[in-house]
């Protein structure tokens, strides 16, 4: 028989109940579509995190406090530190340091009240963290150095503030300080829940005196002389850091991160998130297959009549387990090309806040899985109806 | 001449212990070429088991078998296949159609698993189809067809890969005496072109279409009645089941 020919039977095959191959088809196509998406809400979970760090400023360092680990006492990190780390000889590789304050207030405008996470800076933090201010001016180093009542205010907070109204030159009350409004942020983008949107900022030395008080910063970021200089530029800070509060490096607490270790780590956690998601999917997929085992079984004692009538007319044992692997192959192929169309459709949508990103190899993937399901799980059913003897075959009602 | 059929002491046992139960029990068949023989027996007999032994749909636990020369217990799987494509064409008391397929698509199937061309296999399907009167119906699904309709397509399918035996299991089991008759009438028609035909049946006088009739009891053939000349058989058996 031609394998044209076999292709024409299973055809037949397949038009012999259409609704059953419809749904066997639907569990297939439910299988490779979830995969394909998960994979795709995976990637693009992880290119949305990569993004938002990159978003952080460009060869940025950041040091934060830490944990208390053992017996060594937790250390605050002080002004005093990142004065230090701007002394050109002892850190020659660190071009900027951004100390930063940061506190929860309200803020208010007229009968609109809020809460926002206030950051207390210096002028360098637009720049050197990438936050360009989009409506109005940042504030400048003399504010800080006066300790002026002015704020930069995030995209988002501008809109619960004010409305459509131009905020500049604007009054606000946050805690219960007055602050002239000196400019809008540029809003970022948001997935992932950044709050810089939502967010205030203001020079240090007012959020110091109206509402932090003199206590320790809640984070420095360095900015490195230049890309190839962050290592070294991290390596500088954590001595820095340590002498001016005077510990070892050993027992120092802080922490300082380099945006490349950001993205690995967040890399990593993302390749595990869309692990876990493909193992979840590859189970639906599994289903399908099964599903596919079922109906082959359910089409091969229901055509074992048909077995025997072929066999008697000459059919191998070859012919008829290649016409029934050819069908579940078939009916899976087309399940999997049908998911892989869904997942494409809903790929326009965002899940779980994020665009799904799909890439060709998880389609090729759930391509030859779902031709994998048709010949592994339409298999075993082939070939016990090949298996019949004819005349078995022939006395099954 | 090579006999068609040259089986001897063929025995089939079914069940094992004290249940068994020998449904053959040394089947001694001699059929020359262009024979027109039935095997008429009751049922329980053994006449089904000695036509599934002798269509190679069932294999035999003693005893040899001929088939035209060749001894089908040396056969594998894939030869056995074969011989049931090219060597025997088959009637069955059910008619044994594929429901899914038109008349014309029933009757090239032993053709296509024969390897034999999609064009040929039309042109030779059709012209079967014509032989037996059915050319009209040739798109209509068995379930569209008349039992006696239905036994002609099998007959024209069982026909057209030139079979060296023709092996009919109670042919007019299911038909009324009309469809019956018509279908006995083809399978002289067929057996007076030359093709050997076996026709197992349990009824006398559709076993008296035959020109010779051997009677079974408990698993082997008891007796042989040379009834007539193949030749005038047709002429003679009509007249007797009028």
């Amino acid at each position: 028989m031609s394998p044209w020919e076999v292709l024409l039977s299973a055809l037949s095959g397949i038009g012999g109940n259409v609704t059953r191959a419809a749904l066997t088809l639907l569990g297939v196509l439910i299988g490779v579509g979830s995969v394909i998406l998960l994979l795709g809400v995976g990637s693009g979970a992880t290119a949305n995190v990569a993004e938002q760090i990159e978003g952080l400023g460009s060869n940025t360092i950041t040091v934060s406090p830490g944990f208390s680990r053992g017996a060594t006492r937790f250390q605050d990190l002080t002004l005093d530190a990142a004065e230090a780390l701007q002394a050109p000889d002892a850190a020659p590789d660190i071009a900027e340091v951004v100390p930063q304050v940061s506190t929860s207030a309200t803020v208010a405008h007229g009968t609109v009240s809020t809460s926002a996470t206030v950051t207390g800076t210096t002028a360098n933090y637009f720049t050197v963290t990438n936050s360009p201010v989009a409506i109005g001016t940042p504030f400048r180093d003399e504010d800080n150095a006066a300790a002026r009542k002015v704020a930069v205010i995030g995209a988002s907070l501008a809109e619960d503030l004010f409305d459509q109204a131009d905020p500049v030159g604007q009054t606000i009350t946050v805690g219960t300080t007055p602050f002239t409004v000196y400019g809008v942020l540029h809003a970022k983008d948001t997935a992932g829940g950044s709050s810089a949107n939502s967010g205030i900022v203001i020079p240090l030395t007012r959020a110091q005196r109206s509402l932090t008080g003199y206590t320790a910063l809640s984070s420095i970021t360095l900015q490195a002389a230049s890309a190839e200089s962050i290592d070294a530029a991290a390596a500088q800070a954590e001595l820095v850091v340590a002498e001016s509060l005077g510990v070892t490096t050993e027992d120092a607490t802080f922490t300082v991160t380099t945006q490349s270790q950001l993205l690995e780590a967040s890399t990593s956690v993302g390749s595990t998130l869309s692990a876990m998601l493909a193992a979840i999917a590859a189970i639906s997929l599994v289903v399908g297959g099964i599903g596919v085992t079922n109906i082959m079984l359910v089409t091969v004692s229901e055509r074992t009549r048909e077995i025997g009538i072929r066999k008697a007319l000459g059919a191998t044992g070859a012919a008829i387990s290649a016409q029934f692997i050819l069908e579940a192959t078939l009916l899976s192929l087309a399940g999997g090309a049908l998911g892989v169309a869904a997942a494409l459709g809903a790929s326009r949508f965002e899940i779980m806040g994020t665009r799904p990103v799909i890439s060709a190899g998880s389609v090729v993937l759930a391509a030859g899985v779902s031709v994998a399901i048709g010949v592994f799980f339409g298999g075993y059913p082939a070939i016990r109806a090949s298996l019949l003897t004819p005349v078995a075959a022939l006395r099954h009602d | 001449m090579t006999a068609v059929i040259d089986a001897r002491g063929l025995t089939r046992i079914y069940g094992s212990g004290e249940s068994q139960v020998a449904a053959l029990a040394g089947f001694d068949l001699t059929v020359e070429p262009g024979e027109f023989v039935a095997v008429m027996g009751a049922s329980g007999s053994g006449k089904s088991t000695a036509m599934n032994i002798l269509g190679c749909l069932d294999v035999p636990d003693d005893g040899t078998y001929l088939l035209d020369g060749k001894n089908v217990g040396r056969m594998g799987a894939r030869q056995l296949a074969r011989v049931r494509g090219r060597t025997i064409g088959f009637v069955f008391q059910s008619f044994n159609l594929v429901s899914r397929m038109s008349a014309l698509r029933n009757v090239e199937l032993p053709m296509l698993y024969a390897g034999v061309s999609r064009r040929e296999a039309r042109r030779r399907a059709t012209a079967a189809l014509d032989m037996v009167g059915l050319s009209h119906r040739a798109t209509h699904r068995p379930s569209e067809l008349s039992g006696g309709q239905q036994q002609r397509v099998a007959v024209a399918r069982s026909l057209v890969n030139t079979p060296t035996l023709l092996l009919a299991d109670e042919p007019t089991g299911n038909l009324d005496s009309a469809s019956a008759e018509q279908v006995l009438e083809v399978l002289e028609a067929i057996n007076r072109a030359g093709r050997t035909i076996v026709l197992i049946t349990h009824d006398h006088d559709v076993a008296s279409h035959a020109g010779r009739i051997a009677h079974m009891r408990d698993g082997r053939i008891v007796a042989v009645d040379t009834r007539v000349p193949a030749a005038a058989g047709a002429a003679v058996a009509s007249g007797g089941t009028a």
